[in-house]
C-alpha cells in the first residue's frame, strides 16, 4: 500500500519533471521563429529597445502592419513571390510526371537494360548537388534557348534555368518504384488480359492508387525548391527571374530596417509554416521517409 | 547440356508464339520510352556536369573566357594539397650572436615573405602562403600551402562536420527518448521540435544573426539576465574563436529535429516485448536502454551519422548569409571555396577542382558506410 503510494508519487514527480523538459525545449525551438513573426509587427526603434526584455516576444508597444507594406515598397516582393511559386508549382508537377513514369518503368514492364539503369539512377544520389553545381553552371550558360526573338545561348537569367535541372530527381523515381512494386502485381496482369496499353495500365491502375507516394514526392520537391538558394544565385542575376530567397539580399543594401527583413522573413516562411501544420502528419513521415532507404 | 536446354527452350518460345514477341518488343519500348524523359535529364543534368568536374579539374576553363581552354595537368590540385614545412629561427644578431628583441621584448623572426617571393634559394616554397604557425621551442614552425584559405576552409569543414556529427546526433536521440512516449500533447513538442526543419535555411541564418548580434543580440540580453549582468557580451559571429561555434550551434537548432523523427522511426521498431522481458528481469532505464534500445537502433545510427556527415560537409548557406566565411576565414567552407572561385571569381577549373576534393570526402564515407553495414549483415 505505501510502496505504491510513493511510487505513484514518483510517477507523478517525473511526469512534472517530463513535461518541464519538453516545454523548455519547446521554447528553445519556438523563440527565433516567434521573435520574427512578433518583430515583424514593430517599428525598428522598439525592435531593438525591446530585444534586452521580454517584450521581444509580446505583441505589444507600437504594433501594425506598416512593415508588410514597406516590404512592397523597397523590394519587388510580390515579384519574387511569383516567381518562386511559379518555378517551385512548374518542378513539382513535371517533376511528378516524369518520374513516376520512369518509376513504373522501371518497376513494371520487363526490358533490357533496366536494372542497369536502376543501379546507375540509384548510385546518383550519393552525389551532393553542390560537387555538380560549378560544371552545371558552365553547362546551362551555353545551352541554345528557343524564345519569341529566336535562338539565344545561354539559359542564364530565365525561369527555365531553375525548373529543369531539377524535375527529373534520382531518389523520387526511387521512392515511385518502390511504391509500384509494392502494388499487387496481378492488377498488371489483369490490365494486360483486357488490352491495355502500358501507358494506361500506368495512367489509369497504377497512379489512382498512389496518392501517398505522390504527396510524399510533392513534399520533397517543394521544400528544397521554394528554399532554393545556391542555384538561384548562381544563374539568375536580374530581378525579373528572382526567387523569395535571392530577393532578401535587397533589404541588406545599404540601411537595414529590422522591421522590413522580420516582415519579409514571416512572408516568405508562414506559407511553408501553415502548410507544415496543417499536414505535419505527411510532412514527416516523407521528410522520415527519406531515412527509410533500401 | 544446359546449354542446348536453354536452347532449345527459346526455340520452343519462338515457334509457340510469334505474338508473345512482339508483345515483348512492345513491352521493351514502352519501359524504354517511358524511362527516357528521366534518363535524358539525368545524363544532361547530373552524370554529364559530374563527369566534366572531373574532366574541367584538370584545365584552365573560365566561364568567360577570350583564351582557348587547355590541358593543364595536376596544376589545380598541386595549389590545392601542396603543404611545406618552414622552420624560422630566431634573427640573432651576427655581432653579439644575441637575439635581437622587438620593441615590446618579444623575439623576432624573419619575414615569411622573404622565403616565398622569388628566393633563388628555396624554389620550393616560392608563391606558397602563410597557412598556419606553430611554436616550437624558440623557433616558429610555419605551414605554407599553396592556397592557403582553401586549406583553411578543408580543416574548419572537418571541425565542424567533427564536432556537428555526435553532438547533433546524440541530441537527436535524446529528443527521441523524451518524445518516445505514449503521454498526452506528445504530437504538439514533436510538432514544434520539427518546425525549423521546414524553414529555409537562409532565414534561419538571418534570424540567428540578429541572436547573435554583439550589441542588441538576443543570446547576449539572456546570457546577461541569467547571470544578473555578469556576462560580458560577445560578438559571437564578428571574433574569430566564437563563429565556427556560432554557426555549429544554429545548425544544430535547424537540424535536429529530422534526426529525432528518424530515431523516432527507429525507437518503435524495438518490440515492445522485448522491454517488458527487461523490466521482468529487473532492469532499470539505463540497463534497458544499453542491451535493448541500442543494439536494436544500430542501423539507424549508421544513417543517422551518414546523413549528418554529409550535411555537414556541404556546409555552405550558413555561410554564405551569417559571415561570408569571416572573421579571418575562421569559417570559411569547402562548398564556399567552390562557389566562390567557381563562379563569383568565375575560375570554373578551380571551382571543379574542389569540388572534386569535396566529392572525395564524400565518397570514404559512403564507403565507410558500405563497409559497415556489410560487415553487419554478416
Amino acid at each position: 500500500m505505501n510502496t505504491t503510494r510513493i511510487l505513484h508519487r514518483n510517477q507523478t514527480a517525473t511526469t512534472v519533471v517530463r513535461y518541464g523538459l519538453m516545454s523548455l525545449l519547446a521554447l528553445i525551438f519556438l523563440f527565433p521563429i516567434v521573435f520574427m513573426v512578433i518583430s515583424s509587427l514593430k517599428p525598428d526603434l522598439q525592435i531593438m529597445q525591446d530585444s534586452s526584455s521580454f517584450r521581444a516576444f509580446l505583441p505589444v508597444g507600437d504594433i501594425s502592419f506598416d512593415n508588410y507594406a514597406e516590404t512592397f515598397v523597397r523590394a519587388p516582393t510580390g515579384r519574387f513571390i511569383f516567381n518562386s511559386i511559379l518555378t517551385t508549382a512548374l518542378t513539382v508537377v513535371l517533376g511528378l510526371l516524369v518520374n513516376s513514369m520512369a518509376g513504373f518503368s522501371l518497376a513494371i514492364p520487363r526490358w533490357r537494360g533496366r536494372g542497369l539503369v536502376l543501379t546507375l539512377i540509384i548510385a546518383t544520389l550519393i552525389v551532393p548537388f553542390e560537387t555538380i553545381a560549378i560544371p552545371l553552371l558552365l553547362i546551362v550558360s551555353r545551352l541554345p534557348t528557343i524564345g519569341l526573338d529566336g535562338i539565344t545561348q545561354g539559359w542564364l537569367n530565365t525561369y527555365h534555368v531553375q525548373v529543369i535541372p531539377f524535375v527529373a530527381n534520382a531518389f523520387s523515381i526511387f521512392l515511385f518504384v518502390q511504391f509500384f512494386k509494392s502494388l499487387p502485381q496481378e492488377l498488371v496482369e489483369a490490365a494486360r488480359i483486357d488490352g491495355a496499353s502500358w501507358f494506361q495500365i500506368f495512367a489509369n491502375v497504377m497512379v489512382p492508387l498512389s496518392g501517398p507516394v505522390f504527396a510524399t514526392v510533392t513534399i520533397l520537391t517543394f521544400l528544397p525548391m521554394w528554399n532554393a538558394y545556391l542555384w538561384p544565385i548562381m544563374v539568375v542575376q536580374i530581378e525579373e527571374f528572382r526567387p523569395v530567397m535571392v530577393g532578401l539580399q535587397y533589404f541588406f543594401q545599404l540601411n537595414v530596417a529590422w522591421g522590413e527583413v522580420m516582415a519579409y522573413l514571416t512572408i516568405i516562411t508562414l506559407p511553408v509554416l501553415v502548410m507544415f501544420l496543417a499536414l505535419q502528419r505527411a510532412f514527416i513521415e516523407s521528410i522520415a521517409s527519406t531515412g527509410i532507404k533500401g | 547440356m544446359t546449354a542446348l536446354d536453354t536452347s532449345a527452350r527459346t526455340q520452343a518460345n519462338h515457334t509457340h508464339d510469334q505474338s508473345g514477341q512482339s508483345a515483348r518488343f512492345w513491352e521493351s519500348l514502352a519501359g524504354w520510352l517511358m524511362a527516357s524523359p528521366a534518363i535524358t535529364l539525368l545524363l544532361l543534368f547530373m552524370i554529364v556536369p559530374f563527369i566534366m568536374a572531373f574532366g574541367l579539374a584538370f584545365t584552365n576553363q573560365r566561364l568567360i573566357s577570350p583564351n582557348p581552354t587547355e590541358f593543364v595537368g595536376l596544376r589545380n590540385f598541386e595549389r590545392l594539397l601542396t603543404v611545406r614545412p618552414l622552420v624560422l629561427q630566431p634573427v640573432v644578431d651576427p655581432a653579439t650572436g644575441v637575439a635581437v628583441l622587438d620593441e615590446d621584448g618579444q623575439t623576432t623572426y624573419p619575414a615569411v615573405r622573404t622565403y616565398t617571393r622569388n628566393n633563388p634559394e628555396y624554389p620550393q616554397f616560392d608563391g606558397l602562403q602563410e597557412w598556419t604557425t606553430w611554436s616550437w621551442g624558440d623557433d616558429k614552425l610555419v605551414w605554407l600551402a599553396g592556397d592557403a584559405v582553401f586549406m583553411k576552409s578543408l580543416f574548419n569543414t572537418l571541425f565542424f562536420t567533427v564536432v556537428v556529427v555526435p553532438l547533433q546526433g546524440s541530441l537527436g536521440l535524446l529528443l527521441a527518448l523524451i518524445i518516445n512516449q505514449r503521454t498526452a500533447g506528445v504530437n504538439i513538442f514533436r510538432t514544434i521540435y520539427f518546425m525549423p526543419v521546414v524553414v529555409s535555411m537562409v532565414v534561419v541564418s538571418i534570424l540567428w544573426r540578429f541572436i547573435y548580434d554583439g550589441q542588441n543580440g538576443l543570446l547576449n540580453n539572456i546570457l546577461g539576465a541569467v547571470t544578473l549582468g555578469n556576462f560580458q557580451p560577445v560578438d559571437w559571429l564578428g571574433n574569430p574563436s566564437t563563429a565556427m561555434w556560432a554557426v555549429i550551434g544554429m545548425s544544430i537548432w535547424q537540424a535536429v529535429g529530422f534526426h529525432m523523427v528518424i530515431w523516432l522511426a527507429g525507437l518503435q521498431t524495438i518490440p515492445g516485448v522485448l522491454y517488458e522481458a527487461a523490466a521482468v528481469e529487473g532492469a532499470g532505464a539505463w540497463d534497458q536502454f544499453v542491451h535493448v534500445t541500442w543494439p536494436g537502433l544500430r542501423n539507424t545510427a549508421v544513417f543517422i551519422l551518414v546523413t549528418i556527415t554529409m550535411a555537414a560537409f556541404g556546409l555552405f548557406t550558413q555561410i554564405n548569409v551569417m559571415t561570408r566565411g569571416g572573421p579571418l576565414d575562421s569559417t570559411t567552407t569547402l562548398v564556399f571555396q567552390a562557389v566562390q572561385k567557381g563562379f563569383e571569381k568565375q575560375d570554373i577549373a578551380y571551382g571543379s577542382a574542389i569540388s572534386v576534393v569535396f566529392f572525395a570526402l564524400v565518397l570514404v564515407v559512403a564507403l565507410i558506410q558500405r563497409f559497415v553495414t556489410r560487415e553487419q549483415g554478416e
